[in-house]
Order: structure tokens, then C-alpha cells, then sequence
């Protein structure tokens, strides 16, 4: 099946059923986007399709096919977002943090806590109690 | 421990007219689309179907749309669409709200009512509402189609009339009079399973459905015809104790299921409108 | 919804004069964490993102009863199918997890003691065949042990006793006596455990994984597969959180991969799925404390008389330990000159209890923060009053006869958070309203019990480098920013830039064993060690930099070994002494909104002052502050493990719930320093201390609002039971 991902054409050979998670970090070895629970309850594996959040432990590689998949690598690293989660120590054990950064992508107004909470209810954190998260995304207001 | 995916099947029709043909010759098949609990089974290994119907394709399941009095919404339609639709906006504002209180965004962005209906967990968000708002439910196979009451779609725990060779297409849902409203309870604030879920409309003979306090979702008919006879909350609240027996599980136990939604009955008849 | 607004600000950092470092540049300041990017980025390297050359996928074959015996093991696979099988037979050295009793054997022989005990390991390339293959046990089932009130097998009995309680009570004007009980916690880090087994040429192994304690696994391997320990190199990959998890439960992972690969000729990869993870591996130790205490009228306490059940689970694993910081911690930061405390862990057949952070002390403060706030209500004196009265002050001593030093602070935090939270007056204008607020003062000792340090010897080194200086310690950054905080030390005590010190990630074969990465000990003792390795090698360096004595004389390591601040005594046996080298204080006030509909609290904002000596990072240290108190939030309301039949019946993300965005409440902190003057720069231990106050501050919020509820965690059902009943 052909996938577009992160911008670019992938051909993969893989069962349809084969999780897209699994798909990205083994056949594409894309393993910025992580595994915390299996279950869609941790948000750790969160991808974007078609710009839009889920998480990639519970979607068949098939329905990617066509789709524009967008994972954590696509941002380079320089990312405002991944900037400010690194200086304001939001990224503690670091695992939950590439699904937080892609599900905080979706975030309108990054200086409304109420809002990031809204966002991020479906991403655990279990290091920051969240305060740096908020911090960290507020700091790219504006950027 | 996760299951095997290498060895299932999934089929992908383009159309409706191809995914009935195949449900009706190639069956039985396991149709799916948002995959939110179906890749929970695989997961536990608690699922044992080995091929599946993928709906994703079917774009024209996903729509949703006004037509005289009946708001439509396709079987395919997500919560997130949900969400953001001005006609279930104005038409049934307690789908938005159990909607909104189904996981994180992540889950609202794939799972599907028609999801939730064909899953038939007792403890679905969605189902309360479709229940309180007396939704028909169309199911369609290659041959006919056909409308189910709400009330006569489950038949006992993850149950119902839904033939094999069928698809959930959409949800009718008739013009809802009087207020609605619309309480979850779960242990957390945010993406629980519900441990008490309740839809109600406040009108001259009130609609009440419960989930998670029996196998199916439930009406509580003998409740609501003595609210509309004109019995106080101390007496509804009776008759509602009388009528529901609500187990223990592993989330929660019977007696505080029960407790808990005699409080919300309580609450929906104080902060809706007469 | 009450408006929550803009962000907090970053913690608030109130520092003492004494504190202040003049030569300071790093240490204090907010720089970036240098393994932050490559986190955010996606690019740091964690167990699961590494694969070997002709790796095989590893399997636990599993226990299905809590107690028995197995009668016969017969997988319906083989060699013939591409699987390596292993079991007890096929461990070249002792079967035995090695940890303080060496009761745990690393796979079953017959006898059953717990629900998910390993029995039998399976390896194979492919996962899915792996994962398909079934393995017939028999077994002969006895009735299992499961309520510790009914075992009689003690894994460790302690006392603490002091002055003479009969007296005490005599004098007391009321006695109060009060049951407390907590339940089990999942460490619930977002990494499940996982590692990867490596044969290497000649007979060793090499281990990476996701772990706290590489020299805890090293000597396990060693055990396990006979092997000197030079030959087992064990290496630390990014670690994905631990909070104790994956201080012991690592050892018996390991070597069940290190079996297979020894038995394969190939690397194998052992990752545990999270139902797996919650199942097998280890929780917070269930507790029950009874209190018997006298007081004054005027709140003055006389006599203090506990009981402490801890239930262990099926081995001793680390329970003496954890049972002794909960003896230790069992009174708070409260003087008495009367007290008896006496605890006992027992067995169960449940999975083994280890380590999570608090380590015993969250479990007996709540009992003790709770007691304090019925006392308080009992003699309808003021809780601050209470709890003023009765406060640990510099120079006063402990339950063991150890000296409190000039740096405590049980004083300065509750008024500093009473002030910041407005306590008195919320307690005033929330009455009738739905709202609470309730209040916890908490301690916490730095660096491992008694002579433990002495006993560990731990090492640290630094090393002279083209480019710098190299850290060289076996403690492990498992996102608390171990790797930042030591390089500040060492830079600012030669007095280089932070950007010269890099830290060598933990690998057996190149790093001494600094002591396991644990008990609030990385930062004041290892750090401690750093700091003087540093202030040697700068008389070393003679007016040089680094780089410039590289340049003219090559690589130079200096090395030490910890030293036991003097005067610091304590008696093991009969737990006379200082039992810790110092505490750090705490103050949580806890706000909650109860909904009278479904008995749920929805907590409002943790106020949390806390004092800790120096926050050598203060993003770094808030974190650690900010992150303990969402952990003891969940702790206190939500987190319930489900026991049924000696197993965990949600073990599921789905159904063993944690804290998210929206249930986690805004968390202010203050940080304050009062420095110890033996941790690096002022520093004590912060890693486990504030989880030991959210819980109790809970529920004294919730005693405010009229509930009385004496067990953890306060559910919706539970609270519902305190009401209604």
C-alpha cells in the first residue's frame, strides 16, 4: 500500500489490519511517535490524517492509505511548540511528549488554559502534572 | 496480549450498493470504521472475528442533514462532526453534549455514532440520547431497508435486531419537544467510561433513558408515566429505584449506580423548564 | 466552572540568605534541560526504538493461580517451530531474583505464590507467532491467602519506641484513636517496562533498558546466569518514567531476556504490553494504620501509639524497606515524647508490592494528616493551631532520637502556605457553598535509611575531556533532569560553562555504581559527590581550565566514594538515631468541590509550599513538586486498583484510571530554601516528597465539607458510603 507520510510518497508492504502505529515505527522506522497504552487512552501515539489528531494505535494501515499522515519528525525539531516544551522543562521522561506536541497542533489559543485542557485531555502525562505543558505552549503565543 | 492482525481480512467497497453485496455474498464480515473499540478487543484478544468490512470509504454515510421534521445523521458521522453541526446544534443539543464527553479529541475524531450503536456497550455516551429522543434507526441490506425504533434495536447485552447482512446507514431522529439534557458520571472528569449516563427530555409526558444500569440501555417508562401523572420527586424517585437494578462491576457498584441516578433524575426535573 | 485563565507562573522560589552561592552561575538558573530537544523532537532513543541484528521478540509465560503447585509445563511448540524455550532448568546460575531476601525466583519450579508469576519463557522472530503460541500448565490449586489481616507469614516486624506511653496517656486530657487505610497504586509510567538481552562473544551478556538501578540488574545477572559480574554490561536507554517501578521489577525482566538470548545465541527484545505491565510488576504497598493518640486540651500531643499492617504481597522484595521509611515517617513532623510505633508486613499471594516513590511514607502521613484533622475537630482547636503547636522545630527530636538541624522547616512551610492559599478565610467563606479546603504538613527524608549510604558506599567520578569535563555516575535520568542538575554542580563548583559538562548516560561498563537511582538520594547525595570530586579536581587543575590541562597533560579522573556527614549515627536494630541526614518540609492545602449528585471531587488548586534546600534546577525541582502533587491527586481520588482473586481486575488504561488535564487541578507552588549543609549547594531530596501530601489534603477538604472518610482513594462510591451512611 502507498502512504503519504510526513509529506512524502511510502510504499509499505504491510497487512491492511497492521495498526498504523506499528506501521510507522517498524516498516517506516518513524519511532518519534510512541506506544504508552494500546487502548487510545494515553494519546502517547498521537498522529495527525488529514490534519486532524488521532491515535495511530487504533487505525488500520489501510485506512491511511491516501491520507496525508503527519507525524512528530515532520516538524524538524525547531518547532516553536518543541522549542518552548524544551525550555520550560514540559518534556520530563519525554514519552508522552511527541503525541502531546502533535495533539497540541489543534490548540487555537495557545494563551487559553482552558482550551489546552480541553485539547490535551486525551494525552497522560504522569511527570508534570501539566503546569509546564501549559506554560510551554502559552510561551508560543503569538510565535 | 495483543492479537494477531497478519491473518485478518478487510475488505474496502467504494459504495454502499458494493459493501451490502459483499455483506450479503462474502459474510460474514465484521464491518468497522473509526476502529476505536475494535482495536481494544484485538488488543485484549477478546475478539474473535477474522475478517472485516472497512465503511471508512463510504462518504455517503457520513452526512448529516435536516429533511422536514427528521434530523439524519449518517451512521458514519463522528462526534467531532457532531460536534460542530449547527443542525444537531439546534435539533438535539444533548448529542452534542455526550459527544463531548466521549474520550479526548483523539476519539471524537473517529468514532462514529453508527460505532457506538453497532459496538452496543450498555455504557455507550451516545445511546441515552437516541433513546430519550425516540431515534429510528435504518438498517439496510443489499435486498431492503428497514426502520428500527430505538426501543426495539437492542434485544439484551450487546445484542440487537441487526442482521449480518445489514449496515446501520443513519440515525432518524424525529423533532425533539420540551428541554434536553444530558449527564455523564464517570470516576474522572475527562475520557471514562461512564458509570451512570443519563438523557432526558422535559416534556408533558418526559423521556427518560439510563446507561450503564442494566444490560441494554434503558427507558424508564413507569418512571416517566409518573412524572407526567404529577408525582412529586420523592415518588418518581421511587418508582425510578423500583425500576432499575444496576450491578456491581469492576468501574463501580450497583448501589451507587442506583443512588446516583435517582440524584440525576432529581437534578433534570430541577433545572429543566416545566 | 470557576475561570481558570492564563497559566501559573513557574514556581515560586523564596531563597534564605544562607543559600546563597555567590559563585553561582548554573546552579539556580532556569537553563534548558540538553536532553529536552531531542525528547520534544522525537529523536531520543528509548528501549523499544532500538532493534539488533537478528533480534528475536521475547514472552512470559505466565501463572494462572495465586497459589498451587505445577504439576506440568507442555508447550505445544518448539524448536522445530523456530520458538527458543526456557525454564527453570535452563539457568546456568541461582534462580533467584537477587535483592534483599533472595525469596523470588526469576521462573516458578512448582510452587505458585502469586497470580502472573513467570513460568516458562518463549522467543521468537516473529511477534504475532509469538504471541499465538499456547502453553499448557497444570496445576494442583490451593485457596489463596489474600487479606493481610489473616496471614500470619511476617516478612518484617519493626518498633520505634520512645519515652513511655502509659505516662503519656495519663496525661493526655482526650484520647483519640482513628483506623486509616490505603489501597494499592500503579506507578503508572507512560514507558511500560521493557528491555533488550544481547549475548556477546565469549559468554557475556549486555542488557539495555528501561530502569532506574543498572547496578541493581548487573548483580541480579550476575546471579542469575553465573557469571562475574565484568562480564554483564548494563545500559540504560531513555527511560520513559519509573517513580519506583523500575527500581527492582527490572532485574526479573532482564533476566528473563537474558536467558533467552543466552539460550537463542541472539539479541531478544522483552517488552511488556500495559495490561501485562499492571498485572505482573509491582504497585504501592497496601497499608492499614491505627492511631491511639493523647492529647492536651490545648492540643499539645502526649502519647502516640501506631500500628501499621503492610501487605508485602507473595515476596519480600523491597517491603522491610518501604515498611521501615512508613514506620519512620509514621508520626509526621510532629514532636512526642511518648511513642510506640510498631509495623508488620505480611505475605499475600498477590504480585509482589515494591517500590514507588514515597516508599511507605505517602501511606502512614495520610494516616497521620488525617488523624491530626480529627484531633484538631475533636478538640474544636484550629488545624493550623494543631498542627503549630506541635511542629518539628530545629533542634528538637524525631521519634528515633534524631537531632531536627537548623534547617527545618515545618513552621515556615504551613505559614508560608496558609498565607499564599488564604486558608483562613476560604475556610470561613466556603462553608455551606459545596467547596472545602483542607490542609497537610509533611516531611520527607533525604538519601536511604540509617547507615544506609554508609553501607552503599556509592562512587561518582569526573573526568577531564578535550572538551570539558565528564560526569561519570551510574544514576539514571528517568526525567527527573538528573543529567542537567549534576552538570550544574560540577560546573559551577570548577566554575566552567554548563555547555562544557556532559554526563555519560549510566552503562555498567563505564560508569562507577553511584547507588541506585532512588529514595530522593541523586541530587543531595550522589550530587554530593560530584560536588566534592569537583572541588578536588579544581586544587587539581591548578588555576587551569579543563580543556587547557587537557591540552598540556591529557585525561585526568578524579573519583570518590560517599562520606557519611559526621555525628550522624543510627542504630538498626533497635532504630535509635538519626534515621535520615535531613528531611525536607512540606505544606499542601488541598481546595475541592464536591458534586452533591455523584459524591465526585473535582479538586480545585493545590497550594504547595515546600522546602527543599536549594533547588539547584528550580523549572527542574518545580517539576518534580508539580508532578508528585498530580501523582498524589490521583493517588488520593481516582487511582483504585481492583483486586480480585489475588489479581488486578482493571488492569487497563481504560478501567485504572489516572489524572488527566481535566481532572489534575492548577498546582501553585512555592519553593523554599533552607540549606543543608551537607547537600551540594544547600540541596536535600525532592523527588518523593510531595507525594506524600495531596491525599491527606484531600480529605481534610473533605472534612471540611462534613465527610468523614478514612480510606484511600476517595471515589465517588466511597465518599457516597461517608455520606449517606
Amino acid at each position: 500500500m502507498r502512504l503519504i507520510v510526513n509529506g512524502t510518497s511510502r510504499e509499505v508492504d504491510a497487512p491492511p489490519m497492521k495498526r498504523l502505529l506499528d506501521v510507522l515505527r517498524e516498516d517506516l522506522e518513524l519511532t518519534g511517535t510512541k506506544e504508552g497504552c494500546g487502548e487510545g487512552e494515553c494519546g502517547a501515539c498521537t498522529v495527525l490524517m488529514d490534519g486532524v489528531p488521532v491515535c495511530s494505535c487504533l487505525v488500520p494501515a489501510a485506512q491511511a492509505e491516501g491520507v496525508a499522515v503527519q507525524t512528530i519528525e515532520s516538524l524538524g525539531g525547531e518547532h516553536a511548540l518543541q522549542r518552548k516544551f524544551a525550555e520550560h522543562g514540559a518534556a520530563q521522561c519525554g514519552i508522552c511528549t511527541p503525541g502531546m506536541i502533535m495533539a497540541a497542533l489543534a490548540i487555537d489559543d495557545p494563551a487559553n488554559v482552558d482550551e489546552i485542557r480541553m485539547v490535551l485531555a486525551g494525552n497522560l502525562c504522569r511527570c508534570t502534572g501539566y503546569e509546564a505543558i501549559y506554560r510551554a505552549i502559552a510561551a508560543t503565543a503569538g510565535q | 496480549m495483543k492479537g494477531a492482525v497478519s491473518g485478518l481480512e478487510l475488505l474496502r467497497p467504494r459504495s454502499l450498493d458494493e459493501a451490502l453485496a459483499l455483506l450479503r455474498d462474502e459474510g460474514p464480515l465484521m464491518p468497522l470504521a473509526g476502529c476505536t473499540d475494535v482495536y481494544v478487543s484485538l488488543n485484549f484478544g477478546t475478539l474473535t472475528e477474522r475478517r472485516f468490512l472497512d465503511l471508512q470509504e463510504l462518504d455517503e454515510l457520513r452526512g448529516i442533514e435536516e429533511r422536514d421534521d427528521v434530523l439524519r445523521i449518517g451512521a458514519l458521522a463522528s462526534y467531532s462532526s457532531i460536534i460542530r453541526s449547527a443542525d444537531v446544534g439546534r435539533r438535539l443539543p444533548m448529542l452534542v453534549a455526550a459527544s463531548l464527553e466521549i474520550g479526548g479529541v483523539q476519539i471524537q475524531n473517529r468514532g462514529t455514532l453508527g460505532g457506538n450503536l453497532a459496538n452496543g456497550s450498555p455504557a455507550g455516551d451516545s445511546l441515552p440520547v437516541l433513546a430519550a429522543a425516540e431515534a429510528t434507526i435504518v438498517l439496510r441490506s443489499a435486498d431492503a431497508e428497514r426502520r428500527v425504533p430505538f426501543s426495539d434495536f437492542y434485544v439484551g447485552y450487546r445484542r440487537s435486531v441487526l442482521r449480518s447482512d445489514e449496515l446501520i446507514v443513519a440515525v432518524e431522529v424525529p423533532r425533539v419537544d420540551g428541554a434536553q439534557w444530558f449527564r455523564k458520571v464517570g470516576t474522572r472528569a475527562a475520557q471514562a467510561i461512564s458509570k451512570v449516563v443519563m438523557a432526558a427530555v422535559r416534556a408533558p409526558r418526559p423521556r427518560i433513558a439510563f446507561g450503564s444500569v442494566a444490560a441494554t440501555i434503558v427507558r424508564v417508562p413507569r418512571t416517566e408515566a409518573a412524572l407526567a401523572e404529577g408525582a412529586d420527586l420523592h415518588e418518581a424517585t421511587a418508582v425510578l429505584l423500583d425500576e432499575i437494578a444496576p450491578i456491581d462491576d469492576i468501574r463501580s457498584t450497583g448501589a451507587y449506580r442506583r443512588r446516583v441516578a435517582a440524584n440525576l433524575l432529581r437534578r433534570f426535573w430541577l433545572e429543566t423548564p416545566r | 466552572m470557576p475561570v481558570i485563565g492564563a497559566p501559573l507562573p513557574e514556581p515560586d522560589r523564596q531563597t534564605s540568605p544562607t543559600t546563597t552561592d555567590d559563585r553561582s552561575s548554573s546552579v539556580g538558573s532556569r537553563i534548558a534541560r540538553p536532553d529536552g530537544l531531542a525528547k520534544a523532537a522525537g529523536t531520543a532513543r528509548y528501549v523499544d526504538d532500538l532493534v539488533f541484528p537478528r533480534m528475536l521478540h521475547g514472552r512470559t509465560v505466565r501463572s494462572t493461580i495465586a497459589k498451587g503447585t505445577v504439576r506440568a509445563v507442555r508447550p505445544r511448540v518448539g524448536a522445530a517451530e523456530g520458538f527458543v524455550v526456557v525454564d527453570h532448568r535452563d539457568i546456568p546460575g541461582v534462580n533467584v531474583v537477587t535483592l534483599i531476601e533472595d525469596d523470588q525466583p526469576c521462573l516458578v519450579e512448582t510452587e505458585v505464590r502469586h497470580i502472573a508469576e513467570p513460568i516458562l519463557l518463549l522467543a521468537h522472530e516473529d511477534r504475532e507467532a509469538l504471541n499465538a503460541a499456547i502453553v499448557d500448565i497444570e496445576y494442583d490449586e490451593q485457596a489463596p491467602l489474600l487479606d493481610p489481616a489473616h496471614s500470619d507469614v511476617v516478612q518484617k516486624r519493626l518498633v520505634v519506641a520512645r519515652g513511655d506511653l502509659d505516662a503519656g496517656f495519663a496525661d493526655a486530657d482526650v484520647i483519640i484513636e482513628g483506623d486509616y487505610t490505603t489501597g494499592h497504586q500503579e506507578q503508572l509510567y507512560i514507558e511500560t517496562n521493557g528491555v533488550i538481552a544481547v549475548p556477546e562473544p565469549g559468554g557475556g551478556i549486555s542488557l539495555y533498558g528501561s530502569i532506574q538501578c543498572p547496578f541493581y540488574v548487573r548483580r541480579a545477572l550476575a546471579v542469575l546466569l553465573d557469571l562475574p559480574p565484568e562480564r554483564v554490561r548494563v545500559v540504560q536507554t531513555e527511560t520513559g518514567g519509573g517513580f519506583g517501578g523500575k527500581e527492582e521489577y527490572p532485574s526479573m525482566l532482564a533476566g528473563h531476556a537474558a536467558l533467552l538470548a543466552l539460550e537463542a545465541g541472539r539479541p531478544v527484545k522483552m517488552i511488556y504490553d500495559r495490561t501485562e505491565d499492571m498485572l505482573a510488576t509491582t504497585k504501592r504497598h497496601p497499608f492499614r494504620v491505627r492511631h491511639r493518640t493523647g492529647v492536651k486540651r490545648d492540643g499539645t500531643l502526649t502519647a502516640v501509639d501506631i500500628d501499621i499492617l503492610c501487605d508485602g504481597g507473595a515476596y519480600v522484595t523491597l517491603t522491610p524497606v518501604v515498611l521501615s521509611r512508613g514506620v519512620l515517617h509514621s508520626v509526621g513532623p510532629y514532636r512526642c515524647d511518648n511513642v510506640r510505633v510498631v509495623g508488620r508486613a505480611v505475605m499475600t499471594n498477590t504480585p509482589p508490592n515494591g517500590a514507588f516513590r514515597g516508599f511507605g511514607a505517602p501511606q502512614t502521613q495520610f494516616a497521620a494528616e488525617v488523624h491530626m484533622e480529627r484531633i484538631a475537630e475533636e478538640l474544636g482547636v484550629d488545624p493550623v493551631e494543631l498542627r503549630e503547636r506541635n511542629a518539628l522545630r530545629p533542634g528538637d527530636v524525631t521519634i528515633t532520637g534524631g537531632r531536627i538541624g537548623a534547617d527545618g522547616s515545618a513552621l515556615e512551610v504551613l505559614r508560608e502556605a496558609v498565607r499564599r492559599s488564604d486558608y483562613h478565610a476560604k475556610r470561613a467563606a466556603y462553608r455551606g457553598t459545596g467547596r472545602g479546603i483542607g490542609l497537610s504538613l509533611f516531611f520527607h527524608g533525604s538519601g536511604f535509611t540509617g547507615d544506609g549510604e554508609k553501607k552503599l558506599a556509592s562512587e561518582a567520578a569526573l573526568e577531564v575531556t578535550a572538551e570539558g569535563v565528564r560526569v561519570l555516575a551510574g544514576t539514571c535520568d528517568i526525567g527527573q533532569g538528573t543529567r542537567t542538575i549534576h552538570a550544574q554542580i560540577v560546573a559551577d563548583v570548577l566554575g566552567i560553562p554548563f555547555e562544557q559538562v556532559t554526563v555519560v548516560d549510566p552503562d555498567t561498563s563505564r560508569v562507577p555504581d553511584s547507588g541506585p537511582t532512588v529514595a530522593s538520594r541523586t541530587c543531595m547525595v550522589v550530587g554530593g559527590i560530584l560536588q566534592r570530586c569537583a572541588h578536588e579536581l579544581r586544587e587539581r587543575l591548578d588555576g587551569l581550565s579543563p580543556r587547557e590541562y587537557h591540552e598540556r597533560h591529557g585525561s585526568l579522573v578524579v573519583s570518590k566514594h560517599y562520606e557519611a556527614p559526621p555525628g550522624l549515627s543510627f542504630d538498626e536494630v533497635n532504630y535509635v538515631g538519626d534515621a535520615y541526614g535531613t528531611y525536607a518540609w512540606a505544606c499542601d492545602v488541598a481546595e475541592v468541590e464536591l458534586d452533591p449528585d455523584t459524591y465526585q471531587v473535582r479538586p480545585l488548586r493545590i497550594t504547595a509550599v515546600q522546602e527543599i534546600g536549594k533547588a539547584i534546577h528550580p523549572v527542574l525541582a518545580g517539576g518534580q513538586i508539580e508532578g508528585g502533587t498530580a501523582q498524589g491527586v490521583g493517588y488520593g481520588l481516582i487511582e483504585e486498583v481492583v483486586m480480585r482473586g489475588g489479581a488486578m481486575a482493571n488492569a487497563s488504561l481504560t478501567n485504572y484510571l489516572i489524572p488527566t488535564t481535566l481532572d489534575t487541578p492548577r498546582i501553585d507552588v512555592t519553593i523554599l530554601e533552607h540549606a543543608y549543609e551537607h547537600g551540594p549547594f544547600g540541596a536535600k531530596g525532592v523527588g518523593e516528597l510531595p507525594i506524600d501530601g495531596p491525599a491527606p489534603a484531600l480529605l481534610n477538604a473533605l472534612r471540611h465539607l462534613g465527610v468523614d472518610l478514612r480510606a484511600l482513594p476517595a471515589t465517588p462510591e466511597r465518599v457516597m458510603e461517608a455520606m449517606c451512611d
